[in-house]
């Protein structure tokens, strides 16, 4: 069956898609029609759509859902009390409602309901546990809490499923093994420069605050050392896989690496007097899987930051010759760096005892 | 050493610290002659600026002597007489060569947080914020001056401190804002701020050529200095609305150019004042962004509105419509005080201008808290505080 094209073109109206450009001009296109292949493509992925639709679908039902529960327990939590034949317990009702107001909120708006919806399957958990310890209540209305309990239950098995089914859409956009991060830099200096300083890979440990040593093997291959989570050291060998003068390096690690990694450096001469734009983009596996980098994050080495950092130091050495620090001086008070805002400073100078950088 | 050091809101104490020291190869260390309080460390003094931490040594318009050169500074030497520019610039970075010294990429230690709250980080400053950099001020004995060899300027013999302390902040500032207004003869300029970059602003548009210049304030002995140092009409907006009487004063077509030489604790009366200090004191809104709005609905048509007043974040209620109906420009930043060292030092040499007008108290380093007290609270006609280490 040819799918005529205002039809088309109205279906993907209707189910809200966006294709990055205009069907027409991406060649599917013959005499006004999609050509076959084509077509099945574009069936495959309405198809797609229609499943994700629905996931989408329960989840926004949802969403509203825990809006209208959580009102109810912040503005009503006398009723529900009578109802449920509990006392006392209006300001707990009220902290869980707004807890409901905000997974339905974030289920609604944010980038990834899924997530929302864990939350929303551990709130569950949390307001089963409570309707238990109501039941322990000599005024109880045992009949009406368990009437509750089959209802949150039921909707329990409804935000999983649903949390599920978002989760897997997720995982194919996101992948789970590894971290992937792109960063760029502009730097006033020619790309030949930086290459060469790059290149030379005993310079790197200069302004990468988490690499310890580099030991250059060969021409090719190097040994890192390089301080991971929690101050643990990691290891591997690397090689590298490509290289244009004065324009780009890659590398990946070599098998047996403790963290599989890979990653390019471009330099690109910049417009107008600019100097340098250096581009890094950089893949890996963490040594504790993403729940170890997400923990990583928590203690202030998120991997985009610390790499933005990185550069930042490779730009100060380029430029004027010496990382700015603040470490060692004065202050009224039990040293002049801070804790609490110097964080820049302070990994920049607890990775190295000689933060002083001769001119390049 | 002796130090005045921040503690929290209202609370600023001299206290006994260590010395500097060379920390990076481009630093100097200097002992300082002369150094003063600032408008913009009021700021601080109110705790209206995020990010600082008890402890912090304040102060960034000081001058004094070399002591001390790290080994890639090779145009200063052991006791060359110097003042230090505010910004902390590296001289090599894309802003930096184009003398946009306030923008340096290079000096912001602490540059990321900064670019959280401002998109790109600005230069480091001395004594003012770790967002800014987190350095040791210069309300001191001594100072470590990073890049020294591009942040300071060698004073010559037969010159007082006084008279070329301000080429550290105050002066070059109320320059920047003049000059931004980009004036032209028969020009009106009206400043809102007396203290002392507007005075020091209201002096230069007259260096710059303009015909008629107005300040704005409220208080008599600021207004009187405005029109007798600095040779302006003046406004009271306690006593008159201020665009009504620019708008008289100009025939109806409003200055030339206006300058915000105010920032974000601007005092206004009425509602609406009152409504900017709720927001501020709850923190939904940073500033008090009274004299811009101000500002902009008086300017001329066409006009240039200059903004050399602090403002730190997220303000509300901006006319943008005025703004972009009469077709104004808006210029603004931190003063790139490098590139006014040279043409500004020349011009108190040829006795053009003595920024020294400004000065009203003279105290030493241990009586700084009271500086703060009596700059803030306008008393004993207090104009500009400069402390004697």
């Amino acid at each position: 069956m040819e799918i005529p094209r205002d039809l088309a073109i109205e279906r993907r109206q209707r189910s809200g898609t966006h294709f990055s450009e205009p069907v027409e001009r991406r060649g599917d296109w013959k005499d006004g029609s999609l050509t076959t292949a084509a077509r099945r493509a574009w069936d495959k992925k309405q198809l797609g759509v229609l499943v994700q639709g629905n996931g989408k679908t329960v989840a926004r039902a949802l969403g509203w859902f825990s809006i209208g529960l959580g009102l109810a327990e912040v503005l009503a939590p006398r009723t529900l009390e009578r109802f449920l034949g509990i006392r006392q317990h209006r300001f707990l009702l009220r902290v869980m409602g707004l807890r409901e107001i905000a997974s339905g909120v974030g289920i609604l708006t944010g980038r990834r309901p899924s997530s929302w919806l864990w939350a929303r399957v551990g709130g569950d958990v949390i307001d089963i546990a409570g309707l238990g310890m109501a039941l322990s209540s000599d005024t109880a209305k045992s009949g009406n809490i368990g009437l509750a309990c089959v209802a949150v239950a039921g909707i329990t098995v409804l935000d999983m499923r649903c949390a599920q089914e978002l989760s897997q859409n997720d995982d194919t956009a996101l992948s789970t093994r590894t971290i992937e991060v792109r960063k760029s830099i502009q730097i006033n200096c020619s790309a030949a420069a930086i290459y060469k300083f790059w290149r030379d890979f005993q310079n790197l440990s200069k302004f990468m605050s988490n690499v310890e040593s580099i030991e250059t093997l060969s021409d090719r291959r190097s040994h890192w050392c390089v301080r991971g989570p929690a101050g643990k050291r990691i290891e591997w060998d690397a090689e590298i896989t490509e290289e244009q003068e004065n324009h780009l390096i890659a590398w990946r690690s070599l098998e047996g690496a403790q963290v599989e990694n890979y990653g390019t450096v471009r330099f690109e001469t910049a417009p107008g007097g600019r100097g340098t734009y250096v581009k890094v983009h950089l893949q890996y596996s963490p040594p504790a899987g993403i729940f170890g980098a997400r923990v990583a994050q928590l203690f202030g080495r998120e991997p985009r930051q610390q790499i933005h950092e990185d550069l930042h130091h490779l730009k100060q050495i380029m430029e004027t010759g010496e990382i700015i620090t603040t470490k060692g001086q004065p202050a009224g008070r039990a040293g002049g760096t801070s804790w609490k805002y110097d964080q820049a400073v302070r990994r920049q100078v607890d990775s190295r005892s000689d933060y002083q950088t001769s001119a390049v | 050493m002796k130090a005045n050091c921040w503690y929290g809101k209202g609370d600023v104490q001299v206290v006994d610290v260590s010395e500097p020291e060379v920390l990076n190869n481009r630093d100097a260390v200097i002992k300082i002659t002369s150094t003063a309080i600032c408008g913009s460390d009021l700021h601080l003094y109110n705790n209206f600026v995020p990010t600082m931490e008890k402890g912090d040594i304040l102060g960034h318009e000081f001058m004094g002597e070399v002591v001390e050169v790290g080994s890639e500074v090779h145009n200063l030497k052991a006791g060359d007489r110097v003042v230090a520019s505010f910004p902390i610039s590296c001289g090599k970075c894309f802003f930096c060569q184009k003398e946009l010294f306030s923008l340096c990429e290079n000096s912001n230690p602490n540059a990321w947080m900064a670019q959280k709250l401002f998109g790109h980080s600005p230069a480091g400053i001395y004594g003012y914020t770790h967002m800014l950099g987190g350095f040791a001020g210069g309300q001191a004995e001594y100072a470590r001056v990073p890049f020294a060899d591009v942040g300071t300027v060698k004073i010559p013999d037969g010159l007082s401190d006084e008279q070329v302390l301000f080429l550290s902040d105050i002066f070059p500032t109320g320059y920047m804002a003049a000059e931004n207004c980009n004036i032209q003869p028969g020009d009106t300029i009206a400043v809102w701020g007396c203290g002392p970059v507007g005075q020091l602003a209201m002096k230069s548009a007259y260096l710059l050529g303009a015909e008629r210049v107005i300040g704005i304030d409220r208080f008599p002995y600021r207004l009187q200095i405005a029109r007798e140092k600095a040779g302006a009409e003046v406004l009271n907006y306690e006593q008159c609305d201020v665009y009504d009487s620019l708008m008289d004063m100009t025939g109806g077509l409003g200055p030339d150019a206006c300058i915000d030489a105010v920032g974000m604790e601007a005092h206004m009366p009425g509602v609406i004042g009152a409504y900017d200090r709720v927001k501020q004191s709850m923190m939904l809104e940073s500033d008090r962004p009274h004299v811009l709005r101000q500002a902009i609905m008086a300017c001329r048509k066409g006009g240039t509105v200059s903004i050399p007043g602090v403002y730190g974040g997220f303000d509300d209620k901006i006319p943008l419509g005025s703004l972009m109906n009469k077709a104004l420009t808006v210029k603004t930043g931190q003063t790139h005080v490098q590139h006014y060292f040279a043409p500004l030092l020349e011009r108190i040499q040829s006795g053009d201008i003595d920024p020294s007008f400004i000065i009203t108290h003279r105290l030493p380093l241990d009586e700084a808290p009271r500086g703060f007290e009596m700059f803030l609270n306008k008393q004993d006609d207090c104009l500009k505080v400069v402390l004697k280490p």
